[in-house]
């Protein structure tokens, strides 16, 4: 479980993050959805660590991640940022062999290679694997980038807009696996995600966030609905059912 | 194999080859002098240029992969200005007597000392902080090498004309004065950063991927950077006190390097580096003193085609933005 208390931040007079308390169950799939600004990201990348909360705790699994040991918290954590400039020159093979330096510390044992191949199998990525990351088109290096997190193997996953730069078929098919990984391997995959319909066809739990606090928290259906919606995206939207999953209709 | 990796060990073993003609060529053209005092003689100056080359490359490599960029260099930061700056400073309040009359050695080792400390407190929170725009640091860095410059010249000016002449004989030193007793300590010094050093190297690729990727992968990051800056500082200082500041020769060897061999990978690069590093500085030596037959015109022509490279990467970067 992810537990955060009271969670704080501020960049200069800019409240980014006010009071968030928030706690995410093992197992499973919970979007945070939002409009910009809302504090998603931050939220995010406190709880992995990058950033410190000016106030308040993240604790994985009982850990305190702002005290806990950094290898420790990498071999059960692995988190994707959306940004990720690389300076330099690494092939796809290269990239999702970091994801075993917190197991093995840069020395690849065989078992090592065994979870690169598959996290390479798992993204489609086997044509591309000795191809040098900046000949590669966003949507592919997003799907690399993906592949060295999966390859960490680690039972919490924490992915910033995962979905960003892939074409539709992509996109289904990374919801997809990322549904697998939480169903048959038992992970807990936590999402910052825009697309809604997305995030209420495969999540467990959505956390609706507004102006640095949590809106909302509850499975789809409870999330998924024109008056909370509306309320968050401060804009008329209609939901429809679909085949028993809620789909937001925002496109007038 | 794959591919890349046989480009880049191809690479490597042809530099590797380059950097061996180099230093025969250096030991064996035009002797004419017996062989007991060219040995010695050219030996020294060979072992300094090398040990130059060295601390040059890889002290560019490791702050280039700790900063996240490939156009910022110690140099370019202020690194060396910094080391004019402590020794024009030791002079100023010390007396030239302090400069002459002290055994060089522990000399050597307070000024690299001081210079580790300060550069330590200085980029700790350049880059240990929030992460910062490249545009930022490169400002920073330059404001800073022109006020240790200026600060340098400013004391310079101060000072009894005597006093001023003994500082500019120890600061101009060139690749022809090298001093034989901190020739040796400088390569114990260096040969004990980078024992200490080779325990990070595994983690340098890693550092490659910027601050975020690094936490999430488990390395300590505050403390890997910390000691790699500190690694960083004591090499300059060797590098500086030994033949004076050269500004682009790491920005130069390093872009080349990763040029050649094509991978980012720290196991080509820093190899590649060093060897081009030592071709560059002994090959060029040896072309410009036997060839042309003058002498200390190689920092100019290192500084040249650095600064060409420095604004290509510059261009380069601009374009793809």
């Amino acid at each position: 479980m992810i537990a955060a208390q009271q969670i704080r931040k501020t960049y200069g007079t800019m409240t980014v993050l006010d009071g968030v308390t928030l706690r995410i169950p093992a197992r499973g799939i919970t979007s945070i959805i939002g409009p910009n600004g809302a504090g998603k990201s931050t939220l995010l990348s406190i709880m992995a660590r990058l950033m410190e909360a000016d106030d308040g705790r993240v604790t994985v699994d009982g850990l305190d991640v702002a005290s806990a040991k950094s290898d420790v918290l990498a071999r059960r954590l692995s988190i994707l940022r959306q940004e990720n400039h690389i300076s330099s020159r690494l092939t796809v093979r290269d990239l999702v062999g970091f994801g075993r330096y917190p197991h093995s510390k840069g020395r690849l044992t065989p078992e090592d290679v065994g979870h690169i191949d598959r996290a390479i199998g798992y993204l489609h990525l086997e044509d591309l694997a000795d191809r040098f990351l900046d000949e590669l088109s966003g949507g592919q290096r997003q799907r690399a980038h993906i592949a060295m997190v999966l390859c960490q193997d680690t039972d919490y996953v924490l992915l910033d807009e995962p979905l960003n730069n892939l074409d539709m078929r992509h996109a289904r098919g990374m919801m997809q696996l990322l549904r697998r990984a939480a169903d048959d391997l038992g992970k807990t995959i936590v999402l910052v995600m825009h697309d809604i319909n997305f995030a209420s066809w495969y999540s467990d739990a959505i956390v609706a966030m507004k102006a640095g606090r949590v809106a909302h928290h509850g499975s789809p259906a409870e999330i998924i609905r024109p008056e909370v919606l509306s309320a968050i995206y401060d804009m008329p939207i209609a939901v429809q059912d679909v085949g028993g999953k809620q789909v937001a209709l925002y496109y007038e | 194999m794959r591919a890349h990796e046989r480009r880049a060990r191809g690479a490597l073993c042809i530099l590797g080859v380059m950097a061996a003609l180099s230093c025969i060529c250096f030991m064996v053209l035009g002797v004419k002098a017996n062989w007991t005092f060219i040995l010695p003689f050219r030996g020294t100056k060979l072992l300094a240029l090398v040990l130059v080359a060295y601390s040059i490359a890889v002290s560019t490599v490791l702050f280039q992969t700790v900063t996240n960029n490939r156009i910022l260099t110690p140099s370019i930061m202020g690194f060396d200005a910094l080391f004019v700056l402590i020794q024009t400073m030791v002079v100023f309040f010390l007396g030239s007597v302090a400069l002459v009359a002290v055994d060089p050695v522990p000399k050597f080792l307070a000024e690299v000392v001081v210079m580790t400390a300060f550069a330590g407190l200085l980029f700790r929170w350049l880059f240990l902080g929030a992460e910062r725009s490249l545009h930022l640091m490169v400002l920073v860095g330059i404001v800073f090498g022109i006020l240790f410059r200026n600060l340098s010249a400013f004391m310079a000016r101060l000072l009894d004309p005597n006093e001023q002449v003994t500082l500019q004989d120890a600061l101009f030193a060139s690749f022809n004065q090298i001093d034989a007793t901190l020739l040796w300590v400088s390569c114990v010094i260096v040969a004990a950063v980078s024992l200490l050093g080779l325990r990070l190297v595994l983690s340098l690729d890693v550092l490659a991927l910027g601050r975020a990727q690094a936490v999430s992968l488990g390395v300590d990051y505050r403390r890997t950077v910390a000691m790699i800056l500190a690694i960083v500082a004591v090499m300059v200082a060797v590098s500086t006190a030994l033949v004076g500041p050269i500004t682009f020769f790491g920005l130069l060897v390093v872009s080349l390097a990763h040029l050649m061999v094509g991978s980012g990978r720290h196991v080509w690069v820093l190899p590649a580096s060093v060897l081009l590093g030592i071709i560059c500085l002994v090959g060029g030596q040896t072309v410009l003193e036997r060839v042309f037959a003058f002498d200390t015109a190689l920092a100019i022509v290192i500084e040249f085609l650095g600064g060409l490279m420095f604004i290509a990467l510059l261009m380069k970067g601009a374009a793809r933005r």
